[in-house]
């Protein structure tokens, strides 16, 4: 398995939709043969075109609001003694995560294609919070599907769906999160997709949504490295990339644009969610070697039991409690291009007390199972290594959680 | 010699009506409960579908759902399934058996490993929800090898040039989806409209036994009259459900409900 230079990652899958021969493809119903087809068709025709893209670019800027900011984490640099941290704010974007750029993507493609009403998934509820902003920016009609836990435990994001006017559908089967969730929206997408179109929340389900929303986080990776270059003159030698992953749709746009320098200036490190420390589930398919299988229309790793059910997971952060893992994160494991670890959600809150305590940033708990291998990692770094977080979403939708793990005095308000 | 599924159609047909299948969960509520419906409807039944349970279906309504984590609960595996269709296999009506299921199950078990379970315990015919032509090519291929038909699905969205690849790459028998829908939804389309889809697959496709699915009950099995078989299966698992929380038998309630199915066609 190789990954190839010059080609972009979304379109090195094969004629089947498979990156490597092996992972994503479209294991899907019938009916969606033709609605998934239709997609595609368009999609290959709008990702070149000038139009569209100036389109996408100035919706990005004047609604979005890139670029992010680039910041340099000077006092957890000196408290940590080694890399120089940096931060890639994606949490400034509109909306407070990197989800809007996937969700104007998929309505701006929606309107092209004449449906009205869009549907979606979440988890931690951005997904779902900015699709309800982009379907009311762009006029279209919206509904939510959301695990019944996940609506309890991120409340301020369900809000925020209802104020934008979406229909917010809770999702009772299974484990009453993420993975409910997204089959649940799926087999709606089943039964109306003559009229109605879907956004998955991330670089996972059939091929086509896996390359459309890794073709809109690329806008992070983008964006830094100009940012970069500004800074340094040049991409800097010693160059560290850490991202939290659920289903891995930030991360593969934090690093895409870095996809065919040498891993050994430009290194890409995941974190998934390691799940509480005494539990033996996890969110984290890559780091223990959890086997190949489908799930949601695509092969990949996927947390399952031998007879092929997928497994329950458990995660302080709804965004990474997920069984699987994009076909495009399975790739570059394979490829060796990335390199993947998990953090325990005790490490987790810890990363977010020490974050917020040295500097002015509020990661939410995602990013901050991030920050957490990075910190630990970055003491035994020489000082010209340049380690960069992605700060891909702000802890305000974790304010129950955080308040009632840390206390009242983690909390600011907002 | 024709194969046992071809033979069930021929026999339906010879009385002239649609043959009926029905579908059942593996394991619902219990793995022998499961066993002793599947003998007590086949005194009325052609062909017996039977639900491989997955817990992320993404074609499933809520009453298969239902069943299927009911099994899932229960402690079902896919050893017990194999299990299960073998004893079946040795009853007094024994009718053909189709499973159907998830893609991942086999994927799990291993395809060929999957297909000599199947050929040993008996089993007729697969449909693999999630696995769609050109993708089910090889293992199509694979099950024809085993004497097992892969049975093709086709839905209202199919095109008329894959329509007429799907049909060219199908074995026995075809199985089309009524409406845009999950299983169990509501007859949303008109039955005349979905006998004239089904009229253009047996134009393209005339010596292939064509199914219909979704939404059929014993309120609408009647109206389906000219197909070559009709697929019943949430309205039964739901009796499965009703019976269950009132304390009833399944076994006698969805007997009685598969035995008035068969009388609405004959």
């Amino acid at each position: 398995m190789k990954l190839k230079k010059g080609i972009p990652v979304i379109d090195q899958g094969n004629r089947l939709g498979f990156w490597g021969g092996k992972f994503g493809g479209n294991f899907v119903p019938e009916t969606l043969k033709k609605p998934i087809e239709d997609l595609e068709i368009l999609f290959n025709k709008l990702k070149n075109n000038s139009s569209f893209i100036k389109e996408r670019d100035a919706y990005f800027k004047n609604w979005i609001g890139v670029p992010t900011r680039f910041i340099k984490l000077n006092n957890l640099t000196k408290y940590v003694g080694g890399a120089q941290i940096w931060s890639k704010v994606v949490s400034d974007a509109n909306g407070g995560a990197h989800k809007i750029y996937n969700a104007t993507v998929h309505c701006l493609l929606a309107k092209r294609s004449g449906k009205k009403v869009i549907i979606g998934d979440t988890g931690a509820g951005y997904a779902g919070k900015m699709l309800s902003m982009a379907a009311k920016k762009f006029g279209l009609k919206c509904k939510i599907f959301m695990g019944a836990k996940d609506i309890k435990r991120q409340q301020p994001n369900v809000n925020a769906m209802k104020k934008n006017g979406a229909e917010v559908i809770p999702v009772y089967s299974g484990s009453q999160t993420l993975v409910d969730a997204v089959s649940e929206c799926m087999r709606y997408w089943v039964a109306n997709c003559d009229t109605t179109a879907m956004c998955v929340g991330s670089t996972v389900g059939p091929a086509i949504f896996v390359r459309i929303c890794g073709w809109s986080t690329s806008q992070i990776s983008r964006e830094l490295k100009l940012q970069l270059i500004n800074e340094f003159g040049t991409v800097p030698k010693k160059l560290k990339l850490y991202n939290c992953v659920g289903g891995g749709s930030s991360s593969f746009g934090f690093w895409n644009e870095f996809m065919d320098y040498d891993k050994k200036q430009v290194e890409f490190i995941g974190v998934e969610a390691g799940g509480p420390s005494k539990s033996q589930k996890h969110a984290a398919p890559l780091t223990y070697g959890s086997k190949i299988g489908i799930l949601h229309g695509a092969a990949q790793y996927v947390n399952q039991n031998s007879d092929g059910q997928i497994e329950e997971t458990e995660s302080i952060s709804a965004g990474l409690d997920y069984p699987g893992i994009s076909p495009l994160h399975c790739f570059l494991k394979d490829t060796k291009r990335a390199r993947y670890t998990a953090a325990s959600d005790e490490e987790a809150l810890k990363a977010y007390q020490i974050v917020t305590k040295y500097e002015d940033l509020r990661p939410s708990l995602e990013p901050s199972h991030a920050f957490s291998v990075a910190i630990k990692e970055a003491k035994k770094l020489s000082k010209d290594t340049i380690v960069v977080i992605n700060s891909c979403g702000d802890a305000y939708k974790d304010k129950k959680i955080l308040e009632k793990k840390l206390g009242k005095k983690y909390v600011k308000s907002n | 010699m024709l194969n046992p599924i071809s033979l069930a159609f021929k026999k339906a047909k010879n009385e002239r009506r649609p043959a009926l299948l029905t579908y059942t969960v593996a394991g619902d509520s219990s793995k022998k409960q499961s066993l002793e419906i599947l003998k007590s409807i086949s005194k009325y039944a052609d062909l017996l579908e039977i639900g491989v349970p997955h817990n992320t279906p993404v074609a499933d309504g809520g009453q298969i759902q239902t069943s299927s984590y009911r099994a899932i609960k229960n402690g079902i595996k896919m050893k017990d399934i194999f299990k299960i269709v073998k004893d079946f296999k040795k009853s007094k009506y024994s009718k053909p058996i189709i499973l159907m299921g998830y893609y991942n199950m086999i994927y799990q078990f291993g395809e060929n490993n999957f297909l000599k379970e199947s050929k040993k315990s008996g089993v007729n015919g697969l449909i693999v929800v999630d696995l769609p032509w050109p993708e089910n090519r090889m293992f199509s291929k694979k099950c024809k090898k085993n004497s097992i038909n892969f049975i093709q699905l086709l839905s209202p969205t199919t095109s008329n040039k894959r329509l007429k690849s799907i049909t060219k790459d199908s074995h026995d028998m075809i199985y089309y989806i009524s409406m845009l829908s999950t299983t169990g939804g509501k007859l949303k389309v008109s039955p005349k409209r979905i006998l004239q889809n089904y009229n253009k697959i047996k134009i393209i496709s005339p010596r292939k036994n064509c199914v219909i699915g979704f939404g059929i009950t014993e309120k609408t099995i009647s109206k389906f009259k000219s197909a070559d078989g009709l697929v019943v299966g949430s309205q039964i698992c739901k009796e499965i459900t009703r019976s269950l929380n009132n304390r009833q038998n399944p076994v006698i309630n969805v007997s009685k409900m598969v035995n008035k199915l068969k009388n609405k066609i004959s």
